[in-house]
């Protein structure tokens, strides 16, 4: 990781800001989500889970896919590894990356806004969950794809979309009903949630319900990630 | 040397043991039915035409595939169910040049040992290193070295965890003369040091010269199996060139396999009848004006065997 840390650490926190400086700066003075906090307080919390759930699947998808592209994954297959071990590298490595990236954004955010951590332990929480979540989905396109522009497809039609309509920028109060419903079946939306619930303590629904979704997908995509490993798929043939 | 009760009590497992292996990729049978047994220290050749097979069955034994059917071990562990012991004892050369981008040759060998289990191994790498000349190479990125030393690389990264069991798919390919001598230099050098190795080659003078066993495969069976000596000698007698004075008697034709001029290449069944030929030569008062005799080597044992020009 830090051997391209600019890719990707410093890019990262460097978008976030300027979605930060943006959004905020255009909508700040027309935008009360919350009563009493500011806008650009509001943003943070959404632009750091962005930023670590996007980071967090771009490592594991990546490292996988670049490997099995170089041909250098056979070292790792060559190794006295279990694919849970394999697994459990991947993701660790993918969270690393996450919750440092998500660090960064808090860190250089503060120039602009100071939110405050009222439930520091719910943070940790959500940023634990979504970081590992997006990393055992990032092992399954990582296995899946056979060429960058697949995962290219994965990250663009799946993860991007996702993010977006998750809350990032708005609480799914201002939105229309049919919307609001629609965001209830995103799992991003519940991981910025909660995330922004250990900030403000206010959310959009309760911050436990939040954390069962998380927790579910997680386990959802670490079964499906663990199963795909055992059987060898798109990598021992 | 083995003590001959254990050799009598089969306690000393072999170094590979393949048991009807097989394995099918969509309508080609990869591999259909591969029994092999190598033993302890052997430097052991498996041969074939490209698409035989050989690379599916190391791939199977180092686990990069799994077999459909048919049971594989490295030292008595089954490359299945006991894989982390299997390939703890296994170092695999493979065939293709890969390498991570990122890193430079000793960080490389590291990584590679960390994979093992190894946390501080540079005493070792030094030694490897310097056996295959990589030592001015150790800080350098891998993109930066020639095909030769990515090759080299490969071969230190098989041996960081110093495997009794050496397998080598196709090392040389790419490899200039030089790079290819030290290279089996160090090769036979780890096979005298007791390692077993399992070679894959396309160069058969390089099987010829290195191996003591060879098998040879063909559409995912084994053709051939035996003593390097022996697969030699079962191509019986010789062949023999002669410039001539004159035409070759008509009683010999039937033994001539290439013509040009008075130039002939006749194949004798055996190095008796060379006497007969030269008496028939004799007798016809034919003047031979050049000889040279020419030993079988292993190309026409694996043409004869395998039946189709090689690479």
């Amino acid at each position: 990781m830090w051997k391209v840390g600019f890719q990707t650490v410093l890019a990262p926190v460097l978008t976030a800001l300027l979605y930060l400086l943006i959004f905020s700066h255009v909508l700040a003075q027309h935008v009360e989500v919350y009563p009493g906090v500011h806008y650009t307080a509001f943003l943070i919390p959404g632009l750091m889970m962005m930023a670590m759930l996007q980071n967090a699947f771009a490592n594991s998808s990546s490292s996988l896919i670049q490997s099995k592209i170089t041909g250098n994954i056979v070292f790792v297959l060559l190794a006295p590894i279990a694919y849970w071990e394999f697994f459990a590298a991947y993701v660790l490595a993918s969270m690393l990356r996450g919750l440092v990236v998500g660090i960064g954004v808090y860190l250089a955010a503060l120039w602009f806004a100071q939110p405050p951590l009222l439930f520091p332990v719910w943070i940790i929480l959500f940023a634990v969950l979504g970081s590992a979540m997006l990393g055992s989905l990032g092992v399954v396109a990582g296995m899946w794809a056979e060429k960058f522009d697949q995962l290219a497809g994965f990250q663009n039609f799946i993860i991007m979309p996702l993010t977006f309509l998750s809350g990032v920028f708005y609480s799914i109060h201002s939105l229309p009903p049919f919307w609001q419903a629609l965001s209830r079946f995103n799992p991003f939306f519940y991981m910025i949630d909660g995330f922004r619930y250990g900030f403000f303590g206010v959310s959009d629904i309760s911050p436990w319900v939040s954390l069962m979704v998380a927790g579910g997908c997680l386990l959802g995509l670490t079964l499906l990630s663990l199963r795909l490993l055992k059987s060898g798929y798109k990598l021992r043939y | 040397m083995i003590p001959l009760s254990l050799e009598l009590f089969n306690l000393i497992p072999p170094a590979i043991d393949v048991r009807q292996a097989r394995k099918r990729y969509g309508q080609l049978q990869a591999l259909d039915g591969v029994d092999l047994c190598i033993e302890q220290g052997e430097f052991f050749g498996l041969l074939g035409p490209n698409g035989a097979g050989k690379t599916t069955l190391i791939n199977l034994l180092a686990g990069l595939a799994l077999p459909d059917d048919g049971q594989l071990s490295v030292l008595g562990h089954d490359v299945v169910k006991q894989y982390r012991a299997s390939r703890r004892l296994l170092g695999v050369v493979p065939q293709e040049l890969a390498f991570d981008p990122f890193f430079t040759v000793r960080e490389t060998l590291r990584l590679q040992s960390g994979f093992f289990g190894f946390r501080r191994n540079d005493t070792w790498i030094d030694e490897v290193m310097h056996h295959l000349d990589l030592t001015d190479k150790a800080d350098t990125n891998m993109r930066r070295l020639s095909g030769g030393m990515k090759r080299r690389v490969l071969v230190a990264q098989a041996l960081v965890h110093k495997p009794p069991v050496i397998v080598l798919d196709e090392p040389t390919a790419g490899v200039d003369v030089e790079l290819r001598q030290s290279l089996w230099r160090f090769i036979q050098q780890l096979n005298r040091d007791g390692h077993t190795i399992l070679l894959t080659t396309h160069y058969l003078e390089e099987a010829e010269a290195l191996c003591t066993r060879i098998a040879m495969l063909k559409h995912g069976r084994i053709v051939a199996l035996d003593s390097t000596q022996n697969l030699l000698s079962s191509l019986a007698g010789c062949r023999v060139r002669l410039k001539l004075a004159g035409y070759l008697p008509a009683t010999l034709l039937p033994q001539v396999v290439e013509q040009t001029d008075d130039d002939y290449l006749l194949t004798l069944p055996s190095y008796q009848a060379l006497e007969l030929m030269l008496a028939e030569l004799r007798v016809a008062g034919v003047v031979v004006q050049e000889m040279t005799l020419q030993q079988p080597d292993l190309e026409e044992v694996f043409l004869r065997l395998v039946g189709r020009t090689v690479q």
